[in-house]
């Protein structure tokens, strides 16, 4: 794992796909950041974090399309499945790298939270406790993203479906109210990936929430690792 | 070795790999011929736990790839059809990656360097892999195969692409491989598997048609009853000539400089009287050799029969 991680780490920070991803995210939050801290004049960072799906959207694809794709189409997979490392292994070391990289993107908010602290009392606790949601759904959505990525040879494909299912979760809650049916839509609203995330940016940290990320990451990881299984067999 | 036992692969519904089964003993150096998509690298993948076979088992030095695939494989280097290669990293880098994934518990710096030096790659560790021709390629990937120096060497049509000079120098390693491991390589040029290997596996339409030394096929082929001659004189008389020698059946022109094949009856020694024929009516024989074209037409002779039968 530890090696395939290494490998994942040098692949981004060699090529230039980690230096566009930070450079995305930190142009959009900051602008986020002006607009609605500094524009505004408020000390609270929540209208920022509620915003970043926007962002994390569409980076995400992007840092995970060549994941298991490229690895396929180049036949580099055969170094990796012919190796003395097991499947879940190999899919953790490429989940590990993904998250490094976009927990480096999050790290900006801890900068945001001390440039407020030259003007106003930053609210710590709700700061970081976005953060972590932040990063919960990020886990989430690269845990999604790589188990895409597994199921086809090309890394557009894998960015495009990426962002489709990113822009689709995005747009649930509006689909889920559209629902005639009563105990339908209850039952999707409890599927609807980013209620879990607003109670975060309200500083409520809340194991429903973390558990629900938790799980659809353990779960796509899963799904990961049966596809990579299944393709051995077929 | 390795056993390979009843091995059957489906993709859908093509039969890939129909009841192969063999063995390889400790230090052979085994050769896997047979023409394009006659199983060749599905037997490998398989082997080497790339893919799984649809029934049958495959052993390494006595542990099963399915119930011990980390094991198994540890035992194993293998260097796929196209070298798994990452092109964004130097070829150092990349080796260093191949150890650490191996898991190899030999001094990482000093290792590297040796197989480095052994393919010939010892000035090339800081180029970029995707700036490297092919040929070169193909080394890396021979290195990567050589990491943690694995018992078993598991080669698919590693000398495809490449120039003579590196061919030569490929066949050279495989056989310097063969003293200290055991080593299965594949191809479908005849000639450089005679020349490297111990034993020659021929595979067509998934199954096995010939498993046998690599002298021995060519006892059976000498025994086959055909010489090739390259003579220099009067072709008429020394037709004639060969003619009277009891056992000869029958005498062709092949050639327009010299070229005469003999067919005589199979498992008559013929060589010699022919010498002395040749010696009689003052016509040197320039060149002799057994059963047409050698190798070459036994393996299209048995690939056919096995196409044939299976029609």
């Amino acid at each position: 794992m530890g090696a395939i991680f290494k490998r994942e780490m040098s692949g981004y920070f060699n090529s230039a796909i980690a230096y566009v991803v930070l450079a995305v995210y930190y142009f959009f939050s900051g602008m986020f950041f002006y607009l609605y801290c500094f524009y505004n004049n408020s000390a609270s960072l929540s209208y920022v974090f509620a915003n970043m799906f926007y962002i994390i959207m569409f980076i995400i694809p992007v840092l995970t399309m060549k994941t298991f794709s490229e690895e396929k189409r180049q036949k580099t997979d055969q170094a990796l499945l012919t190796s003395p490392v097991s499947l879940i292994e190999i899919v953790m070391g490429k989940f590990l790298g993904a998250f490094c990289v976009y927990a480096l993107c999050c790290a900006i908010f801890l900068v945001y939270g001390v440039v407020i602290s030259f003007f106003a009392q930053p609210q710590w606790t709700v700061i970081l406790c976005t953060l972590l949601g932040i990063l919960l759904v990020g886990v989430a959505m690269i845990a999604i993203n790589i188990f895409i990525s597994s199921l086809t040879e090309s890394m557009v494909v894998a960015a495009v479906i990426g962002m489709a299912v990113g822009l689709f979760i995005d747009t649930m809650g509006y689909l889920i109210s559209l629902v005639p049916v009563d105990w339908l839509s209850a039952v999707l609203e409890k599927l609807n990936f980013l209620n879990y995330y607003t109670n975060f940016t309200y500083g409520i940290l809340s194991i429903v929430d973390v558990m629900f990320y938790l799980s659809v990451t353990g779960l796509f990881i899963f799904f990961t690792v049966r596809v990579l299984e299944r393709r051995r067999w077929s | 070795m390795i056993e390979v036992k009843n091995l059957t692969k489906r993709y859908g519904k093509l039969l890939a790999l129909d009841d192969v089964s063999f063995t390889v003993d400790t230090g052979e150096v085994l050769g896997f011929l047979g023409p394009n998509g006659a199983g060749k690298s599905t037997t490998m993948n398989i082997i080497t736990g790339y893919i799984s076979s649809t029934s049958g088992t495959v052993t390494v030095d006595g542990s099963e790839i399915l119930a011990q695939p980390k094991q198994t494989k540890q035992k194993i280097g293998y260097l796929p059809e196209l070298p798994p290669l990452y092109a964004d990293m130097t070829v150092r880098k990349y080796l260093e990656f191949m150890f650490d994934l191996k898991r190899v518990r030999l001094p990482k710096q000093a290792h590297v360097d040796e197989v480095m030096r052994l393919v010939g790659l010892e000035k090339h560790g800081k180029r970029l892999i995707k700036n490297l021709s092919k040929g070169y390629r193909q080394r890396v990937g021979f290195a990567q195969a050589l990491l943690g120096n694995p018992p078993v060497i598991i080669l698919d049509e590693p000398t495809v692409g490449l120039d003579p000079q590196q061919i030569i120098e490929i066949r050279k390693l495989i056989k310097s491989l063969g003293k200290k491991h055991t080593v299965i390589f594949s191809s479908h040029v005849l000639s450089e598997i005679s020349a490297t290997c111990d034993r020659i596996i021929i595979i067509a339409g998934g199954k096995i048609i010939a498993d046998a030394k690599t002298d021995e096929l060519s006892q059976v082929l000498a025994q086959e009853g055909q010489l090739l001659l390259t003579v220099d004189g009067s072709l008429a008389d020394a037709t004639a000539e060969l003619q009277k020698i009891p056992g000869v059946l029958k005498v062709k022109r092949t050639g327009t400089q010299g070229q005469l094949s003999v067919e005589f009856k199979p498992g008559e020694d013929v060589r010699r009287a022919v010498f002395s024929a040749m010696a009689r009516i003052d016509c040197p024989i320039l060149e002799m050799k057994a059963g047409g074209d050698s190798l070459e037409e036994l393996y299209l002779k048995l690939t056919a029969k096995a196409k044939g039968g299976k029609a």
